[in-house]
């Protein structure tokens, strides 16, 4: 199909800005480089637009079926073997569409917010291009048409998010988080490259159509069947490969265990985590497990599928359990990223192929969707609120809502949005994902309750803390940010506002077939998953609103109303009593201590082994020439004596 | 025997012819201005670069003795181009310290006549060819080595590296009599028919491969390396960790895929465990360099580890990863040798925190630094990723799987070091970086050929095409 040959440009364009940008960084000031770089990503965000207008609505649909269409820019670019090459193409079906609706809007957003945010930083031009190299790379990895290409894309997302992460390279931890970033991820990958190897083997294709293809699953399944494909501990090596891949996925998308390069990555500029951390790169490892679903689906009834629920749905619930104690505003937006993709992930694994059933694909998907808008909204402001206090700490924060209206109201919307309330974006998506996994599993339904509840409770917390609660002396008196921030903040919170409204089963399923789905009110499951937000806003507002004024309120309510002004005396304490005493320290601080010390030990450990055995080893290179011939034959011998051995 | 026939070693006679040359405009050039012997040098080795490039048609000399087929002819073409950039590298390197000695045509001379010796031994049809071949690429290099005769770590380096060479062909010799006398012949076509399997022969084979393994610098054979890349002159180092292996593993590969394929089942393991070996003990030592040239040491011989991967599947996807490995290979390992180089006569620093800051002075520099080392830690899209990507294709290809972990593990550690330049060059802070200084015109001809070679070799398909449809050399 020809229509869509001109995609390509959508990633050439901010690749030509970089370029641009990247060789005349020194001779282009600020604010030229801002304007240059938004201007190229305003083009990205039209183009996209208009892809996924015509993609949906014009040729899409053929048959009542989304057909996936390839644009190939260059077929056999490098022959393995006869049978295996790799093309360079492009992919367009129903999720590459959304999602470059998501990389491009957000990047869009973050670029005007950072004309704002930037403004004034001496690496200004070195900053736009490495967005441009970012958005590039990320809507690279979304368009790719096979798993070689997607995997080239996926490391040049790592290597742009190393520069961007080590952006403030004057301040120490920001070198070691990008480069233990960098490490971490690389670490993942390095399963998922051998697991792309081992699909490319036995599948003799790289390509997502094909390996996607019924007839592949057939044959697939055939070969597991009639054991030519080797086991091993009881599996095919197929779901091996597939679990290698998702490894890969867990790296980039900070699932537990592999998650503790996400919270020190914070120490990026914060429109960068906005971008890369809130909406792209960390969803990477979910819109690649969607890309590859029905492999995940069919081969060997989705036992690798199932790790997925089982990652994400621990991972969410992991997640949650450590926002609730953090300080630092970004950490907390920082976990509870890694909760909602626990979310996202634990949707596709309880998913299933056809029509409604697929609901969990869907819903995943769709919270992906609404996630990087709510997100990205919550970072930037998070961003705008560091930019006015000058800290990332609540406790320097307070009564903010006076001084930052504006922030302050949009902060609100994302808030509500991630918590579940409707009208709001989040509500639309999250309850799917819960109403798919009642249908899976109750376990996991009623961890993802849980989790629900959580999540309003810490958001709120956030909220009230920074907003509301006491006011603090400042030592400039804060002010909303200019209107660049401003104005991206304002357009994130209306469609973090209206996005929950867009019918998404009928655009992005697992089969590619569109059917009707809604949300009734008077389900049990829709109102309880309501109702449980609402309790955990309600205890976040008893607790944080007017925690410090507390005192004179109860002295002034004490001649009217005692008794109800101990029973809410009571109440709080209670709350208090079980969410710091028992949930804090019983629960949050071991699972905290266990991530510290034994997740990252063992990570440690490993760097630290090697550093002893250097250590240990380098008396062996003593710089005599007498050893080193006695080394030579010593090895000459040794070989002989193995092979006489041996033979 | 006619002319047209001789022409199958044409390389070789432009090539001696070119030394030829230059030994008598040496002798007959004016004193005063020796500095036009450097761009004749130059000039003409530019000539034989081009003419390695036009095919040569494929045929055998002397009964067997000397072969040439495409890809031998390729890989000539390209240790050719590398020694061409090396060259262009050292320009400003010669005017300092030779010419005023009066040294550069020397320089040349057992540049060249060392190149031939490598031509020689990969085009090498039986073990004599193949032996002189060996020792003329070696010797000329001990000389370069100790060049810097004023300088007594080059002179030990020269030493050192004389001594184990000859350790090394003594035990490369044994091996060749006693494949000899178990099968009969020297000539390589002779042995594959002649091999009867017994032991004899697979310790003559174990020693003929540790004489071959010193050159590429496997475990346990490396040990000369990082001390011999420290103390040499950089050019040379250069040249040794580069061309002179590359030389080495492709006779590697032929012995190995063709003339000992019998041996396969017995010999995979053995180099299955010394891939391993080297990959780690490279990167283990890598780990802790100060100084960068002993610092690229240790990465080759990891690098080198790397290769092995590609040749446990002795077929023609493993001649396809190993040449296009070493095709990439030679590009960044220059590229990188050339930041080092570079550095390292306008300052006279080597040390990895003297790079601190380099960015905010020298940001080109820093930039080809950046990318010769992604390219070596494989990352893509620099073209050192498809590189490892076709080794760990050919190993996957044979079921390796378990050694792919490993190499991958390796490539993790190997990141650590590798952005330990790049850290101190781009994100390290430095109140006195070294100051910004102008790159004369012949390294930077030289940088920018490597860096567009090293974005271009990955991405344009055509070149590993072109490997693929010459490598069925069975």
């Amino acid at each position: 199909m020809n229509e869509f040959n001109y995609v390509y440009l959508i990633p050439l364009i901010p690749l030509l800005t970089f370029l641009f940008l990247g060789f005349f960084a020194k001779k282009i000031k600020e604010p030229i480089s801002g304007y240059i770089g938004t201007a190229s990503l305003a083009t990205v965000f039209i183009l996209s637009l208009y892809t996924a207008y015509k993609y949906f609505f014009v040729v899409g649909l053929v048959d009542g079926k989304y057909q996936a269409v390839r644009v190939m820019i260059k077929e056999a670019w490098l022959n393995f073997t006869d049978k295996l090459a790799i093309d360079v193409g492009i992919i367009i079906d129903p999720i590459s569409v959304m999602m470059l609706i998501v990389v491009s809007t957000i990047s869009f957003m973050v670029h005007i917010y950072s004309l704002g945010y930037m403004h004034g930083d001496n690496g200004f031009s070195r900053f736009y291009a490495y967005l441009s190299l970012f958005t590039f790379s990320m809507l690279g990895l979304v368009l790719s048409s096979n798993l070689f290409l997607i995997y080239v894309f996926w490391e040049l997302v790592g290597v742009s998010s190393f520069l961007l992460i080590g952006y403030y390279f004057e301040t120490p931890s920001a070198v070691a988080a990008s480069k233990k970033a960098f490490i971490v991820t690389r670490f993942a990958d390095m399963f998922f490259l051998i697991g792309i190897l081992m699909i490319g083997y036995f599948g003799q294709s790289f390509d997502f159509q094909t390996l996607n293809s019924e007839g592949m699953i057939e044959k697939i399944g055939h070969m597991i069947a009639n054991n030519q494909i080797y086991s091993f501990m009881g599996l095919s090596l197929f779901t091996w490969a597939l679990m290698l891949v998702y490894i890969g996925g867990m790296g980039k998308s900070a699932m537990f265990p592999l998650h503790i390069w996400l919270p020190d990555a914070m120490e990026g500029p914060t429109p960068v985590s906005a971008l890369i951390h809130a909406a792209t790169m960390v969803v990477a490892g979910v819109y690649l497990v969607a890309r590859l679903f029905p492999l995940y689906f069919h081969i060997e009834d989705g036992y690798a599928l199932g790790l997925v629920a089982i990652v994400g749905t621990f991972s969410a619930l992991f997640a949650a359990i450590i926002a609730l104690t953090q300080e630092d505003i970004k950490r907390v937006l920082a976990f509870s990223t890694m909760s909602q993709i626990g979310y996202m992930m634990m949707a596709l694994g309880v998913s299933k192929y056809e029509g409604h059933e697929g609901l969990g694909y869907m819903a995943g998907m769709f919270h992906l969707f609404t996630h990087a808008m709510f997100k990205g909204l919550l970072f930037l402001g998070a961003g705008a609120i560091i930019h006015a206090v000058h800290s990332n700490f609540m406790d320097k924060m307070g009564g903010l809502h006076k001084y930052m209206p504006i922030t302050s109201i949009t902060f609100l919307v994302a808030a509500l949005a991630i918590s579940g309330i409707p009208p709001f974006a989040g509500f639309f998506s999250k309850d799917e994902i819960l109403t798919a996994a009642y249908e899976y599993n109750k376990v996991i339904w009623f961890i993802g309750f849980l989790v629900a509840g959580m999540t309003a409770f810490y958001m709120f917390r956030l909220y009230f803390r920074i907003f509301f609660n006491k006011k603090k002396e400042y030592e400039h008196a804060p002010h909303d940010a200019p209107f660049s921030m401003s104005f991206a903040l304002i357009f994130l919170a209306i469609l973090a506002t209206t996005v929950g409204f867009i019918p998404f089963s009928e655009f992005v399923t697992a089969d590619r077939i569109p059917f009707q789905s809604h949300i009734d009110f008077g389900d049990p499951l829709v109102i309880g998953s309501i109702l449980m937000a609402l309790f955990g806003i309600g205890i976040a507002y008893i607790m944080y609103y007017k925690e410090t004024n507390y005192p004179q309120k109860l002295a002034k309510t004490m001649g009217v109303g005692y008794k109800w002004a101990k029973d809410k005396f009571y109440m709080d304490e209670l709350y208090i009593f079980v969410t710091h005493k028992i949930i804090f320290d019983r629960i949050s601080k071991p699972i905290a201590w266990f991530d510290r010390n034994v997740i990252d030990g063992f990570m440690n450990l490993i760097g630290l082994t090697m550093e002893k055995l250097s250590d240990k080893t380098k008396g062996l290179q003593s710089g005599r020439l007498q050893d080193y011939a006695m080394y030579f034959i010593g090895g000459v011998i040794g070989i002989i004596m193995l092979v006489v051995y041996f033979k | 025997m006619n002319l047209d026939t001789f022409m199958l070693m044409r390389d070789e006679i432009v090539l001696t012819g070119i030394l030829l040359i230059l030994l008598i405009a040496e002798v007959l050039w004016s004193p005063k201005n020796k500095k036009g012997l450097i761009y004749l040098g130059l000039l003409l080795f530019a000539g034989y670069t081009l003419q390695s490039f036009f095919s040569m048609g494929t045929g055998s000399l002397f009964g067997g003795s000397f072969k040439a087929y495409p890809l031998v002819n390729f890989f000539k073409a390209s240790l050719a181009f590398g020694v061409m950039v090396i060259l262009l590298q050292s320009v400003e390197w010669i005017k300092q310290k030779l010419l005023p000695n009066d040294f550069s045509a020397e320089f040349f001379i057992l540049i060249f006549a060392s190149l031939l010796g490598i031509n020689f031994m990969v085009s090498s049809g039986d073990f004599l060819i193949f032996y002189i071949g060996l020792e003329l690429a070696t010797m000329p290099v001990i000389a370069l080595t100790a060049f810097e005769f004023y300088n007594h770590r080059s002179v030990e380096a020269g030493v050192k590296y004389i001594m184990l060479a000859s350790v090394s062909s003594a035990i490369l010799l044994f091996g060749v009599s006693l494949v000899y006398a178990t099968a009969g012949s020297i000539f390589f076509d002779d042995i594959k028919g002649a091999l009867q399997l017994p032991l004899l022969e697979i310790i003559g084979l174990v020693m003929i491969f540790t004489g071959i393994a010193f050159k590429i610098s496997l475990v346990p054979f490396h040990f000369w390396a990082a001390d011999v890349y420290e103390g040499a002159p950089t050019v040379v180092s250069n040249y040794l960790s580069v061309i002179s292996k590359a030389g080495a593993v492709y006779v590697l590969m032929t012995l190995l895929f063709i003339t000992f394929r019998v041996f396969e089942t017995e010999w995979n393991w053995i180099m299955y465990g010394i891939a391993i070996l080297t990959m780690f003990v490279g990167n283990i030592f890598a780990l802790r360099q100060q100084n960068m040239k002993r610092f690229l040491a240790f990465s080759s011989i990891a690098q080198a580890g790397f290769i092995l991967l590609a040749m446990l599947s002795n077929d023609q996807m493993g001649v396809k990863a190993i040449i296009y490995f070493l095709l990439i290979y030679i590009f960044s390992n220059i590229a990188a040798f050339g930041v080092v180089h570079i550095i390292s006569l306008k300052t006279g620093k080597e040390n990895i925190d003297d790079y601190n800051g380099l960015y905010t002075s020298n940001p080109k520099l820093s930039l080809a630094l950046m990318i010769a080392l992604f390219s070596l830690a494989g990352i893509p899209p620099v073209s050192g990723f498809f590189a490892k990507f076709f080794l760990y294709a050919a190993a996957a290809s044979k079921g390796y799987y378990v050694l792919i972990f490993i190499a991958v593990l390796n490539v993790t550690i190997s990141l650590y070091y590798y952005l330990l330049p790049i850290r101190a060059a781009f994100l390290r802070r430095n109140e006195h970086p070294i100051p910004y200084f102008k790159i004369d015109i012949f390294s930077k001809i030289a940088l920018v050929i490597v860096m567009v070679g090293l974005m271009v070799l990955g991405l344009y398909s055509g070149v590993f095409s072109y490997i693929s449809s010459i490598s069925n050399i069975f």
